[in-house]
């Protein structure tokens, strides 16, 4: 089983630095490149949900994001510590006013491009884990 | 890739070209755009998305979001979109029946003239 664990500030900015490094260890694990883009929107959805409720409430604590090849899977974990009764936080603009129109959508939309989902809420925060096929021998596959 | 953004107005259709990544870091601009335009009496916008690298959840309510201040204007919200990993995600919220989804600039111009 390889990991590759990533933290990172509770910046919109970084959550495409994110979705970059999910995607590439994807495809070094031997997910097909024609769910390449599924990984990338699902991983980007739990980390902007992630970052937009730590932005909410725990601005200085990092988001935690753990990749790993599992048995012919490839599994995505975003961990946040923010207060779990607020599943669906309002996005807020650059200037910080709240942006309402998407809250709910982004786990809408996990669910939507996940191959298999687990969203379990905690006393610190709510995990999300995501996983996907990959084959067995997954350098190999992208060779 | 950044997001970059460009409008023009043919008749009374205003044309917004994006291009780049609509995500949680950028749609706010697209979101500002899209509300400065409406204030300046725009109501019937055409988003062209078929330089759009990547879209979410965060850019989608920013289009839903504008297609509520048109309709408030009797006015109209509608996409170009070709690419398939970007149609998927309004397939996958269901709001393929709420926005009007043309496969040109040209087709939705033509339609929206027939609409007038």
């Amino acid at each position: 089983m390889a990991t590759v664990e990533l933290t990172f500030s509770a910046l919109p900015a970084h959550v495409r630095t994110a979705r970059l490094v999910a995607t590439a260890i994807a495809r070094r694990t031997g997910v097909d490149e024609a769910i390449l883009d599924e990984v990338r929107l699902a991983v980007g959805e739990a980390c902007s949900r992630a970052v937009e409720a730590h932005r909410l409430h725990c601005p200085d604590e990092p988001v935690r994001i753990e990749l790993r090849d599992d048995e012919g899977r490839f599994e995505v974990t975003v961990t946040d510590v923010a207060p779990s009764d607020d599943v669906a936080p309002r996005v807020l603009a650059a200037n910080g006013n709240p942006m309402p129109e998407m809250a709910g959508l982004g786990l809408a939309v996990i669910a939507g491009l996940a191959d298999d989902v687990e969203v379990l809420p905690g006393p610190k925060g709510m995990c999300i884990r995501m996983s996907w096929p990959a084959s067995s021998d997954g350098v190999t596959a992208t060779a | 890739m950044d997001l970059k953004l460009d409008h023009h107005s043919e008749d009374n259709l205003t044309i917004v070209d994006v291009e780049g990544e609509i995500d949680v870091y950028t749609a706010p601009r697209l979101r500002e755009l899209l509300i400065d335009l409406v204030n300046k009496g725009n109501f019937h916008l055409l988003v062209n998305m078929e330089k759009v690298d990547f879209l979410d959840s965060t850019g989608l309510g920013v289009l839903v979001g504008g297609l509520k201040r048109v309709r408030a204007h009797d006015g109209s919200l509608e996409l170009v979109c070709t690419q398939e990993r970007i149609l998927k995600i309004f397939r996958i919220t269901g709001l393929t029946k709420v926005f009007g989804i043309y496969s040109s600039v040209d087709e939705a111009k033509e339609m929206h003239g027939r609409d007038k």
